[in-house]
């Protein structure tokens, strides 16, 4: 999308995606990051947690994914992306990313982003910045 | 008792990674990433790039490593057990492709404490094979009860 037709203050397309139970298997895979916490539900368990957790960084992967529409999937675009990680992503609850155009500079959009899932925020405070086509 | 601060500015030797495509498909199906341009070197070319190119997050991939010798190093000391990640930033630079040689060297950036918690920061920065920069990683991780 080009930066000249976004306006301060509308929202971005919402990004809806479902792990599945194994998807933090494949991640630990893909990412290197084989923290039992993650992939033993028995292991994270005995640790206080509820059941084994999504990976922090997967959820910022799908946050910034969030961005990516707005350039066309163009993995140029994304140039910058900070967030806090809080509360816990889980394996087979929806993860929604929403956000909100918050600064248009030129080619350079900047959008603030958070991802939920049911209500519960596991991504706050993330700001992006991209580069658009004019 | 209070965050020991004497690491902080300590650096950590440089590691490498060279980026292959069957690895860059692998993340890229694990995060849902389906623009052909992470799967299909012709798409990729038609695109621009060298080869098939990485999604922006696949920094964790090669960065991760160099990071991960500061959060473990005793000097450090940070309590594993009650560690958490509380934020990450990433600055992109050149796209990363197949075939690309990417070093990254991190470093300790603060140490600091407030209502009983350490906050430990690392900087990674990581540069192909052309010295291009290609991401900046800053890194928090919070440990509970220091």
């Amino acid at each position: 999308m080009p930066a000249a037709k976004l306006e301060v203050g509308a929202p971005i397309p919402e990004l809806r995606v479902t792990p599945d139970k194994y998807l933090p298997h494949r991640y630990a895979g893909a990412s290197g990051d084989f923290n039992p916490i993650h992939i033993d539900p028995e292991f994270a368990k005995a640790v206080g947690l509820p059941q084994n957790i999504l990976h922090g960084l997967y959820s910022m992967a799908i946050t910034a994914r969030g961005c990516a529409a707005l350039a066309g999937g163009d993995p140029r675009a994304l140039k910058s992306l900070e967030v806090q990680f809080r509360g816990m992503g889980l394996p087979e609850q929806e993860i929604v990313v929403s956000g909100k155009i918050s600064e248009v500079d030129g080619h350079r959009v900047a959008v603030e982003l958070l991802a939920e899932q049911s209500g519960n925020r596991i991504i706050r405070n993330a700001r992006a910045e991209l580069e658009l086509p004019g | 008792m209070a965050v020991n601060t004497e690491a902080i500015g300590k650096t950590y030797p440089a590691t490498t990674y060279e980026v292959g495509s069957e690895k860059i498909r692998e993340y890229a199906n694990a995060i849902g990433a389906d623009n052909a341009v992470h799967h299909d070197r012709e798409a990729a070319q038609a695109a621009g790039y060298r080869d098939v190119v990485a999604p922006p997050m696949f920094c964790v991939v090669y960065s991760a490593r160099a990071v991960g010798a500061g959060v473990l190093d005793p000097e450090v000391g940070i309590n594993l057990a009650t560690m958490v990640h509380g934020g990450q930033r990433f600055e992109w630079g050149e796209p990363v492709c197949a075939g690309d040689v990417i070093s990254t060297e991190a470093k300790v950036t603060s140490i600091s404490e407030r209502a009983g918690m350490g906050f430990y920061v690392f900087e990674s920065v990581s540069s192909n094979q052309d010295g291009d920069e290609v991401v900046r990683g800053t890194w928090t991780n919070i440990v509970r009860g220091v």
